[in-house]
């Protein structure tokens, strides 16, 4: 295990060794202590490492992770795992707005809440968030899976793509061309899996979810619309 | 882009470190706004005294005659303790009113930044950590107080363009975003009887604090209403003699964090501002809800 100092070493100091160790490594285990709220804590990693950052980050904690686990033992910032493309990130506490935006792969977990915008734009990652999430979240989405055992604020999936929305609790409303859609087994199987990597298959099953989907009304262009433009 | 901090004590034995707390929070938020910055410090006031803190581009000049002139338009003994281009005038809180109006007469380069029994403001031009220098706000001791950094959008870099805004004895307010009907809301107000300083939406966003709370709502109904009146981008804490009250707006894309323990309640744009709190490890944190309204009173 190596441990770095950010409050002693600096951030800079931090993401350069972190990416000096891109293609090849045997230093697969990493703590960052005192971050106290720093932003851009471990982005655009891009080896098989295993980061855990002790305490709370600022903006833009792990985005652009490719491989890497990054895990918060905190609360993050805005855009947490922003763009990420593989890998795991795993925050204890809650997220703030638009975590997981526009990520293309690996999961994000969520222990706490998030905030406004999670998962806004989304295109292929899977986001399980263990309490709730604020409104306008998967905001044109496009593919992916977004997991919520608690609640969701107003206009869930708003624009939506093909990204799967699961949702346990109440939804206060949802967006435009986002409607609910029938739980088939390949749903609840996909959902079991979710459920499993998310760390949260002992807080709920597949079966107490609802699942939300595009109409597919709105994303093709319709020519009785043509006069609109 | 804008920082705001605040704190709001509920211990009394960490009276004595507000200021110390406020300074290092808001030098933190320069990042956020580094054209000015301003801080609103409230302490327990003595009894039928109230101060008007006011501030002069050229103080020495300004500064030397005031209380004399001042005492003698009002009918009352004035004080005066200078601090950089700042001063703040003590006088009888019943004559605060008549001092209020008096300055514009006997001083009208001599600019009031706040009026009332608890409140002094001091802002300026300049990175947060020199204007808290000048004033020695790491010294001052109080029960609450509110700073901002800022980076401007919507009127010009100037003392007066600096937060914290006060349109009302012992009322501040700090703004970060844009607000985008604020010219028809300060005709509005104009109307009403409200004055201005300046052109920017933030002073519109205090006057109708203000004028809210001269109707008669508290500060919580004040907020309310502004949810419906107000149309922009907004994250507000405002201060009152008694009270400390945040509030964002529907769409909530200006950052907030807030946290409270047994002690006081916090409010930071950025978690970073709060980390040097004493006990914020276990401190319950938070981000405040779009369009909800907090407040705390005493």
């Amino acid at each position: 295990m190596q441990t770095f100092d950010l409050a002693a070493q600096g951030l800079r100091a931090l993401n350069q060794t972190l990416h000096g160790l891109n293609g090849t490594t045997n230093q697969t285990a990493w703590e960052v202590v005192n971050p106290k709220g720093s932003h851009a804590i471990a982005v655009g990693l891009d080896a098989p490492i295993d980061v855990t950052v002790k305490g709370s980050t600022g903006y833009y904690c792990a985005g652009m992770n490719k491989q890497a686990t990054v895990r918060v033992k905190g609360s993050v910032g805005p855009g947490v795992a922003e763009n990420m493309m593989s890998g795991t990130v795993i925050v204890d506490g809650d997220a703030s707005q638009y975590a997981g935006a526009t990520g293309r792969g690996g999961l994000l977990v969520i222990k706490g809440n998030a905030a406004s915008r999670c998962g806004i734009s989304m295109k292929g990652i899977d986001i399980v968030v263990h309490g709730n999430i604020g409104h306008m979240s998967c905001f044109m989405a496009q593919s992916g899976n977004l997991v919520v055992l608690g609640d969701a604020g107003d206009a869930l999936g708003d624009s939506l793509y093909e990204a799967r929305l699961f949702v346990r609790g109440s939804v206060k409303s949802l967006g435009a061309d986002c409607i609910e859609k029938e739980m088939r087994p390949e749903h609840l199987e996909l959902l079991a899996d979710l459920l499993k990597r998310g760390e949260a298959d002992h807080l709920a099953k597949p079966e107490e979810f609802k699942r939300y989907g595009s109409a597919r009304k709105l994303y093709n262009f319709n020519v009785d619309n043509a006069s609109a433009y | 882009m804008c920082g705001i901090v605040g704190l709001f004590l509920k211990d009394p034995k960490l009276e004595p470190r507000l200021g110390e707390l406020l300074t290092d929070m808001l030098i933190t938020m320069t990042d956020r706004g580094p054209d000015s910055a301003g801080i609103a410090i409230y302490s327990r006031g003595k009894d039928g005294h109230a101060k008007l803190t006011v501030q002069s581009a050229d103080p020495d000049r300004d500064f030397a005659d005031l209380p004399e002139k001042l005492g003698k338009a009002i009918g009352a003994s004035v004080k005066l303790a200078q601090k950089d281009t700042h001063a703040v005038l003590d006088l009888p809180s019943d004559r605060l009113e008549a001092a209020r109006h008096a300055m514009r007469e006997i001083a009208p380069t001599v600019k009031v930044m706040s009026a009332g029994e608890g409140i002094e403001i001091y802002k300026e031009v300049g990175l947060p950590k020199d204007v808290a220098a000048r004033f020695d706000v790491a010294h001052m001791q109080g029960t609450h107080g509110i700073g901002h950094t800022r980076m401007a959008t919507e009127s010009a870099v100037t003392t007066m363009g600096a937060h914290p805004f006060s349109t009302g004895s012992d009322q501040c307010l700090v703004h970060n975003g844009s607000l985008s009907n604020h010219n028809g809301l300060r005709r509005e107000l104009i109307r009403q009887g409200m004055t201005f300083e300046t052109q920017n939406d933030t002073e519109v966003a205090a006057a109708y604090v203000s004028h809210k709370l001269q109707e008669g709502q508290n500060l919580g109904q004040a907020l309310e209403s502004g949810l419906d009146d107000l149309d922009g981008f907004f994250t507000f804490v405002v201060g009152t003699k008694d009270g400390f009250g945040v509030v964002r707006d529907p769409i909530a894309c200006k950052p907030a964090v807030m946290a409270e323990t047994d002690q006081y309640v916090a409010f930071g744009s950025e978690y970073r501002a709060l980390v040097n709190l004493p006990g914020i490890d276990n401190a319950r944190v938070w981000e405040p809800e779009p369009a909800t309204v907090y407040f705390w009173e005493r």
